[in-house]
């Protein structure tokens, strides 16, 4: 019993464990990243279907090969990094399987050196793969720690172009306004008013649906130019409904 | 008499300490995995029948001290294993990527098996000396039981789940002190109670604090700066836990429109067991900061209704009853289930909720929604039926195996049945994607309405949905033009979509909230249709409309979905899965083969050993199995039908699981006479009684609720003592029956049956709810009817294990 509740203590310290990774030389895992963007290729045709697209765009898929993931995921983490699933980062919050990153990225379709706003930065991954693309990115992260962890990250990395903070982001980044997209990762139980304001006429917002670990819905709101809003709920291809009209 | 103290003791505490853990790990994990864990932990008790196989021999001559041991041994890991559970880095979402989560779960419930190990091997050691005393050791054993049911319940009301803990581990050690008070050694008596003393209660608090998996929605909540809990009540029901949340406030608005700019004013959210938050809003009688609430899909019935007169079940922390009084409902009825979350928005909380149950307009009722409207002989303009469950909870199938006598058919027609002349049931519920709660909803709806009467249902229902809420209007009688005329405004104005009304174009839906297809136009065009039967088998998700026989409205689960997973392999696509059905089948499976082990092995080496005979011990093995399955599934039926009729389901349980357990301990007490004087005609009587008093409650049943629904809680309950109390005697029988003469004829398989027996009731535990998922709760009746009429035939063949 002593040595099972040993393993146990040492297994559970691992788990929580959350020393933040130091950058580690791009080419250690240049392979697997390539590896694991033709991953989130296969998926995307796959698994596309209505809105979702069978192609994701190129820069996005070549800023996914740039972007040196396993900087943003606990040490201990390092090298499952380039799998294609959601890691822990503490504080209950996930950093998003590869594949959503990429859809939600492509989805924004932002023009070159656009302005988006992230709620959530959780570990900054989406923040540096949008900075990737040449946007300039305004990200707010309400726990403090990652807050921090992020900010310190984003500028080590040199991704200058992304400006963090810590703080609520129901009220989104006025002083930055309006954006070309938004990308809200805290779920909620609802839309905030102000950051469908702070969009754009034309902007776009993608908001991953589904608790941690279990994101596989998106939805896309897009602002009209007369200013009305439509959603658009999207689901891999298999799990499109089929009604009697087909 | 020590004995028989101790084993009812330790018996208490057994089934207080597995009621208990329901409740721990309720708050730190979810629900499926729970019952998961519970159930394989269990089958400490068939583990218990193969150690003693193997040790009987040695333990029988020190008899107290074993027993004393033992019991001190279930003192101990009661709170040892539950600390060292909780420290198991298990995160079930992560289940799919990670194999180590698999051994962090096998680890978890061979853990949590020993305390149940403890005590079946005391129990069963104590039937083994005293094989002459079976019938009033199993009594003692059964009404043990029983008081521990009930008494857990009582207890979680007032005391910290962690001094229940206690407790429970106290009684462990007070039932090895009763063993060897037996035996006059009252020196060793009060040496264990000097040890039980430091062994309960010097753990510190917070070993013994359950803490939430940090991806439950409490503990999200928790993780912004100056969020914090400022009140905990803790219950049978669940653990509440109010959080304030200053500096990024809380606000919870499920549907709002993305037409508006209003916002929800200060909000405090209640969690039940960190998850399925319900907020209470800041009121101060003014409207102006509530107008939030006319931006939900919610509020369409007010739009279509003056003042209507509303009933408001599930009331919770209030914001449906805020709403109806935001739109100057003329007097709101509230039903809320549980009375510390009535009493948070109240009492504590009054002033920040504006005393909204005490508003002249309102009246708090504290009852079940189903049995309350039931009961009512009132009529309402309005019905609201907005639960509005965590939507992490149902998109993870958490509910899957949840009876929710609220949303079946028969629910339905009753909630139709108590609308005023021109009145509408509406429901609001996630809408989910792709949908499946909304549409399972519709059909239940055209159901009930057809049940009803309704020449054509079409024309009594409208269906509205924001990007995440739908709400389904039900009338008596068709939707006016100005009631239609009033919906589209509603829904234009707030850019909602309206998917359903008699004469809607498939143009004007899927505009504003759009679906790669207009689902949820065409599922309403077919669920009205004659392509109805076509469209609920082919869709992906089961879409049946529930019944109360299978009240299993959060089942959505296909096995047709599984190739769709395997195509998704290493994604997430099993959120788009129930998965508490599949761990429901995941457990049974585990729960089948572990018992397979624990059965063979003691056998193997009884042969190898020569101390059974060559045949015999089949009849003896299928008769313990047997009556195993046959208790459960009826006691698991009763519960079920009784719970409809009590309306709580703390009543439920207190009345009927230890109403059956008393009883049946009773009976079981008496077989020994009984069997003295009639040995052979003893078993035919109580399997006959079992028999035809079963059927005739699932014949009688249905009319003796229906004519005494309305009856008061406290009448309803004596009824259902008295409807339990013949049928649990009878099946205290079967049991002690058959051990008597195992112990009779070849003793050495008397732990063996006893483990049997104890893996059977773990096993039928799982499979009664799966097969009431299929075949519903009256056939799971029929079928332990069978199963003791066909231990009732085997009985007589227990003399060939000679």
């Amino acid at each position: 019993m002593t040595r099972l509740s040993c393993r146990l203590v040492i297994a559970a310290m691992l788990a929580v464990s959350l020393a933040t990774a130091a950058p580690v030389a791009a080419d250690q895992y240049s392979a697997v990243r390539l590896e694991m963007v033709r991953t989130i290729e296969a998926i995307s045709e796959q698994v596309s279907g209505g809105a979702t697209p069978t192609r994701l765009d190129s820069g996005v898929l070549d800023a996914m090969r740039r972007t040196p993931r396993h900087a943003f995921v606990p040490a201990h983490l390092q090298d499952l990094a380039y799998s294609d699933r959601p890691l822990p980062i503490g504080y209950g919050q996930t950093i998003s399987q590869p594949y959503i990153v990429a859809l939600m990225t492509d989805l924004l379709r932002l023009e070159p050196h656009s302005r988006a706003l992230e709620i959530g930065t959780g570990s900054g991954y989406q923040a540096a793969v949008l900075a990737e693309l040449g946007h300039e990115v305004f990200t707010i992260e309400i726990v403090p720690a990652l807050a921090d962890q992020a900010a310190k990250r984003l500028s080590d990395l040199g991704y200058d172009t992304v400006r963090a903070r810590e703080g609520d982001g129901y009220f989104g980044w006025p002083d930055a306004a309006p954006f070309d997209g938004i990308v809200v990762t805290a779920a909620a139980s609802h839309v905030p008013p102000p950051l469908i304001k702070q969009l754009k006429p034309g902007g776009r917002m993608v908001i991953p649906v589904g608790a941690a670990f279990m994101t596989q819905q998106l939805m896309l709101i897009e602002k009209q130019a007369d200013g009305t809003v439509r959603t658009e709920a999207l689901l891999p291809v298999s799990f499109v409904p089929l009604t009697s009209a087909q | 008499m020590p004995l028989l103290a101790a084993v009812s003791l330790l018996s208490l505490a057994a089934i207080a300490y597995e009621i208990l853990l329901t409740r721990l790990f309720a708050i730190t994990l979810w629900h499926h995995y729970v019952y998961m864990i519970i159930s394989l932990a269990l089958l400490g008790y068939g583990a218990s029948g193969t150690f003693l196989v193997f040790v009987k021999h040695r333990l029988i001559p020190h008899f107290g001290t074993s027993f004393a041991v033992l019991a001190m041994l279930f003192g101990v890991t009661v709170i040892g294993c539950y600390v060292l559970a909780q420290r198991v880095p298990f995160n079930p979402l992560e289940v799919i990527w990670d194999w180590h989560q698999q051994l962090y779960l096998a680890t978890m419930y061979l853990i949590l098996a020993a305390p149940f190990f403890a005590a079946a091997s005391a129990i069963a050691l104590a039937l083994a000396v005293w094989p002459g005393h079976i019938g009033a050791i199993y009594r003692a054993d059964l009404m043990g039981a029983g008081a521990g049911a009930l008494g857990v319940v009582a207890a979680t009301f007032v005391l910290p789940l962690e001094d229940c803990l206690r407790v429970i581990a106290a009684s462990g050690f007070g039932a090895a002190a009763l063993a060897v008070t037996r035996e006059r050694r009252h020196w060793a008596a009060a040496a264990i109670l000097v040890v039980a003393v430091p062994a309960t209660l010097a753990w510190p608090a917070a070993w013994l604090a359950p803490t939430p998996s940090p991806y439950k929605s409490l503990s999200l909540a928790l993780t912004a700066p100056e969020a914090r809990v400022i009140a905990e009540r803790s219950g049978p029901l669940g653990r509440l836990s109010v959080i304030e949340s200053p500096k990024v406030p809380l606000r919870i608005a499920p549907g709002l429109s993305l037409a508006t700019t209003l916002m929800p004013p200060a909000q405090l959210g209640v969690f039940t067991d960190g998850e399925g938050v319900t907020p209470i809003t800041r009121s101060t009688g003014d409207l102006e900061p509530i107008g939030y609430l006319d931006q939900q899909t919610s509020a369409l019935p007010y739009h279509l209704l003056d003042r209507p007169e509303t009933l408001v079940l599930g009331a919770g922390g209030g914001a449906d009853v805020l709403q109806a009084l935001y739109h100057r409902a003329s007097h709101i009825d509230a039903v809320e289930l549980n009375p510390q979350l009535a009493d948070l928005v109240r009492h504590d909380f009054a002033d920040f909720a504006g005393r909204i149950y005490d508003h002249p307009a309102v009246a708090l009722h504290m009852a079940e929604a189903r049995s309350f409207v039931e009961a009512s002989r009132k009529r309402w303009d309005l019905i609201n039926l907005s639960l509005l469950d965590s939507f992490a909870t149902s998109t993870a199938g958490a509910q899957a195996l949840s009876e929710s006598p609220i949303y079946t058919i028969e629910a339905f027609q009753a909630y139709i049945g108590h609308l005023a002349p021109n009145g509408m049931l509406a429901i609001t519920r996630w809408l989910g994607n792709p949908p499946r709660d909304t549409f399972k909803l519709f059909a239940i709806a055209t159901a009930a309405l057809r049940a009803n009467g309704a020449a054509d249902p079409a024309e009594q229902l409208v269906l509205l949905h924001s990007w995440n809420t739908a709400t389904l209007l039900i009338k008596d009688a068709p939707f006016s033009r100005d009631e239609i005329a009033a919906a589209r405004t509603f829904a234009r104005d707030r850019q909602f979509d309206l998917a359903w009304f008699a004469g809607i174009r498939a143009s004007e839906t899927n505009r504003f909230n759009r679906m790669a297809k207009p689902t949820l136009y065409d599922a309403a065009v077919a669920l009205l249709g004659p392509a109805r039967s076509d469209f609920i088998a082919n869709y992906r998700f089961d879409i049946r409309p529930a019944t109360d026989d299978q009240p299993f409205f959060f089942r959505f689960f296909r096995w047709s979905l599984l190739p769709h997973l395997a195509a998704m392999k290493g994604q997430a696509g099993f959120v788009f899965v129930d998965a508490g059905y599949l761990v429901l089948i995941l457990a049974l499976l585990q729960a089948i083969v572990l018992s397979g082990i624990f059965i063979l092995i003691p056998l193997l080496w009884l042969r190898h050993e020569q101390r059974v005979p060559a045949s015999g011990w089949m009849s003896v093995a299928l008769y313990f199995l047997l009556v195993g399955f046959a208790f459960l599934f009826i006691e698991i039926a009763f519960i079920q039908r009784f719970s409809l009729f009590l309306g709580h389901p703390l009543t439920a349980i207190a009345v009927t699981l230890a109403g059956f357990l008393v009883f049946a301990g009773l009976g079981s007490g008496f077989s020994t006479r009984a069997a003295a004087r009639w040995p052979r005609a003893t078993i035919i009587l109580a399997v006959g009684a079992i028999v035809a008093i079963g059927a005739g409650y699932v014949a009688l049943l249905p009319l003796v609720f229906d004519t005494l629904m309305g009856w008061p809680l406290l009448a309803k309950s004596a009824v259902a003592a008295g409807l339990v109390a013949p049928l649990g005697f009878a099946m205290g029988f079967p049991f002690p029956l058959g051990l008597s003469r195992v112990a009779e004829r070849t003793p050495a398989l008397l732990p063996w049956a006893w483990g049997i027996n104890g893996c059977a009731s773990v096993v039928s535990a799982v499979a009664a709810s799966l097969l009431a998922m299929h075949i519903g709760f009256t056939a799971v009746l029929a079928v332990a009817i069978g199963l003791y009429g066909a231990a009732a035939l085997l009985f007589g063949r227990l003399r060939g294990a000679t």
